[in-house]
């Protein structure tokens, strides 16, 4: 998706390239890479891309930070970018100005719910929340008797249990009892299933980046690998097998940057929109699963290795298909708007762009 | 990246929309004149040519060609809300397709000018039916076997040989076909094939019909003995037609024939289980349609680079490639949902009938115009495998 004249991408590629390079990375022994990544995204005006000049971000466009998301995933970039580009955007929906540092969003799934009692404070359990453990703030989604509220809170208020997803990122269960935030607004006509849908698209946008470099390196590899007196890649088992990759690659790519440009474009969640974002995410975790398990194939024992890159973005991968609804989750709940329109207005649906 | 597929989100201009109404308008009237039902799948029997001439008459056929040869200079995106809108209500599209989305392009690039002034005018009509004359009893997948001969003879050429699944031989008007006309070179094995024009319904060919494992007969066997070509008929290069093969690709392997022609299924599926599914259902249902949604954004895409000139032949492969795999297995996971609808649904029979046609036809989808293992070949060579 990533427009060469995009100058938001360009700016991250560079970035990604001199400090998160996957196997400069992956060499590490600590995690000093971190901080000064961070940094430079910071000064880059980055992980606030989604928050208006007047809230304290850099204001860029929707369509140019799901581009950036979709190059944090070619990358299979560990810092919480994506989390406080979300974290961000949820702030701005309800006008409030985001603080400097990392962030990530509460609940990050859709059957978690913080609630907002009477008295302003923040209550509830939020599980498999992503990078909760490295933020300073949490941007919140909570439900109060007034309707639904957004607050930003000091993240040292919230219990932490720390976790691990399959990606060995940071994932992570944090409890609120009652908590006074630092700021909360009501979010009217905002409700937590659109939340759901936006980091939904982000993680589609970052799986299908993960795709596309597991299509790289999987090829790259198949023209050095020799087997049986020949480059592996002339094998017409593993030209099929990479074809079917380049197919699941292709498919998450499509769905993934069709879904962002619907939500940069649209005015609304309508209908239209739900059926972009859920299948982007349904349509990207089945590739990770499909796609991934032949990069691995293709790679041989080698690639199951942890000095090998390739674990970075196949496990991440899978794990992003956990975030902010599964793909099983987010079929049912497609399956049942299908079903409630009606068997005629599936096709309009569907033909609706 | 050494992998450089595209897949832009192409937005369908607001003038598709004002299309796509006039489209189901139009087959919404065919239907209640009885002209075909959107419930019975096997259109393949229907062969429809008055529906084709009045298809032709709303400016729907040829429509991307140039306006002296009968067309509308529209753009691709609007011939693929046509196809879309066909393909789903089960439209008797037989006799116009081929030549519609195949033949006539072909006619517009290499044929000589008295042909084009003829024959695309009478496309765009509806009034003439084309057939694709390349697999022979020994060479299917592999084109560059054929051997099929076209003699050099006086103002023209001798075609003898066979060929074999001709779709719609039997009722064509003509026919475009490869025919060997030298033997391949040393250095070039796809050496030697030419591409003719070829008019049907004359002596000196026989068309045999061949029954398919549907019931249906839509393909034939076509022999030629000492059938005369006149010059005039080659399209493009003698010996060259292996150079001409590759570009027409992506207008055959993107459209939304190469995902949809189960589709009716889904739908009747979705009509079965009521607006209140229970979990299994609603997830199989949720799948398919997410599944369904990002192979028509990619094909949509296609044809949005096929606008702009380009030739996105790998991409093409690709949808192709899932598109039909995804068509092929669409009935049988319907099937598995389908143990699940209650006894009461109104269209329990409908479904049951659909469902017997569309597992019979599945196994073809992933042969027809291209097999998966001849697409993947293709995208391993776009990924720089071979």
């Amino acid at each position: 998706m990533a427009e060469s004249d995009n100058i938001v991408v360009e700016t991250a590629e560079k970035i990604f390239a001199d400090l998160a390079d996957p196997q400069t990375v992956n060499n590490a022994k600590k995690d000093s890479w971190q901080a000064p990544l961070w940094q430079a995204l910071s000064e880059a005006g980055l992980p606030l891309s989604w928050v208006p000049d007047d809230l304290g971000g850099s204001g860029a466009s929707l369509a140019d930070g799901f581009a950036l998301l979709n190059a944090a995933g070619r990358f299979a970039v560990a810092v919480p970018l994506a989390e406080t580009m979300l974290a961000g955007w949820l702030l701005a929906q309800a006008r409030i100005s985001s603080p400097e540092g990392e962030m990530t969003v509460l609940p990050a799934g859709p059957k978690d719910r913080i609630t907002l009692d009477a008295d302003g404070a923040l209550s509830g359990r939020a599980r498999g929340v992503p990078f909760a453990k490295a933020a300073k703030h949490f941007a919140v989604l909570a439900h109060g008797k007034d309707g639904v509220s957004i607050a930003l809170i000091d993240a040292s208020k919230g219990r932490i249990e720390a976790g691990l997803n399959v990606g060995y990122d940071h994932s992570d269960t944090v409890t609120l009892d009652k908590v006074q935030p630092v700021t909360v607004k009501p979010a009217k006509g905002f409700d937590q299933t659109t939340l759901m849908l936006m980091g939904g698209v982000a993680r589609s946008l970052q799986i299908a980046g993960a795709l596309e470099a597991m299509l790289d390196i999987s090829v790259r590899y198949s023209n050095e690998r020799v087997a049986f007196e020949k480059k592996i890649s002339k094998f017409q088992a593993v030209q099929h097998n990479l074809a079917r990759l380049a197919g699941e690659s292709a498919a998450a790519l499509a769905a993934a940057t069709s879904a962002a440009d619907a939500i940069a474009n649209a005015s609304s969640f309508n209908d239209e929109v739900y059926l972009e974002a859920t299948s982007a995410k349904i349509r990207c975790a089945e590739a990770a699963e499909k796609g991934g398990a032949i990069a691995h194939q293709v790679h041989g024992a080698i690639g199951f290795t942890v000095e090998h890159i390739l674990h970075r973005y196949s496990l991440r991968a899978l794990a992003w298909r956990d975030d902010f609804g599964s793909e099983s989750h987010w079929a049912v709940e497609l399956g049942k708007l299908v079903a409630n329109r009606g068997a005629d207005e599936l096709w309009p649906l569907v033909a609706s762009r | 990246m050494t992998a450089a597929l595209r897949f832009d989100p192409i937005r369908l201009p607001e003038k598709c929309e004002q299309l796509r109404k006039e489209v189901r308008a139009f087959l919404a009237d065919e239907i209640a004149a009885g002209t075909f039902d959107p419930h019975k799948p096997n259109r393949e029997d229907t062969d429809a040519p008055e529906f084709s001439r009045r298809v032709g008459a709303k400016g729907w056929l040829g429509m991307t060609w140039p306006k002296k040869y009968g067309g509308q200079e529209r753009s691709f995106l609007e011939r693929y809300v046509v196809t879309e809108e066909m393909r789903v209500a089960n439209a008797p599209t037989r006799r116009f397709f081929v030549a519609d989305r195949q033949s006539g392009p072909v006619l517009l690039k290499y044929a000589p000018e008295n042909i084009k002034m003829d024959i695309l005018p009478r496309i765009c009509r509806g009034e003439v039916c084309f057939a694709i004359g390349m697999s022979e009893p020994n060479s299917g997948s592999d084109l560059f076997a054929a051997k099929t001969r076209a003699t050099k003879t006086d103002g023209g050429y001798l075609i003898n040989g066979t060929k074999i699944w001709t779709s719609s031989a039997h009722i064509a008007d003509y026919m475009i076909a490869i025919f060997r006309t030298s033997q391949p070179t040393k250095e070039n094995r796809r050496h030697g094939l030419t591409q003719f024009l070829v008019k049907m319904k004359q002596p000196g060919i026989q068309v045999n019909p061949i029954g398919q494992i549907t019931g249906q007969y839509e393909f034939n066997e076509v022999v030629f003995t000492d059938f005369f070509v006149p010059d005039d008929h080659v399209l493009g290069e003698v010996d060259g037609a292996w150079k001409q093969a590759t570009s027409e690709l992506a207008y055959e392997r993107s459209g939304p024939e190469r995902f949809l022609e189960t589709y009716y299924v889904l739908t009747e599926l979705v009509r079965a289980v009521g607006p209140n599914p229970d979990t299994r259902s609603a997830e199989g249902i949720g799948r398919l349609v997410a599944q369904l949604h990002t192979m028509r954004r990619m094909s949509v895409s296609v044809a949005g680079m096929l606008q702009a000139g380009k030739e996105p032949v790998v991409e093409a492969s690709i949808v192709k490639d899932i598109g039909t795999v995804w068509e092929q297995q669409l009935p049988h996971r319907v099937r598995d949902l389908a143990a699940f609808v209650e006894e009461t649904a109104t269209n329990r029979e409908t479904l049951e009938r659909q469902l017997d046609f569309a597992i019979k036809t599945a196994p073809k989808l992933t042969i027809q115009g291209g097999t998966t293992e001849v697409l993947r070949g293709i995208i391993a060579r776009g990924l720089g495998l071979r």
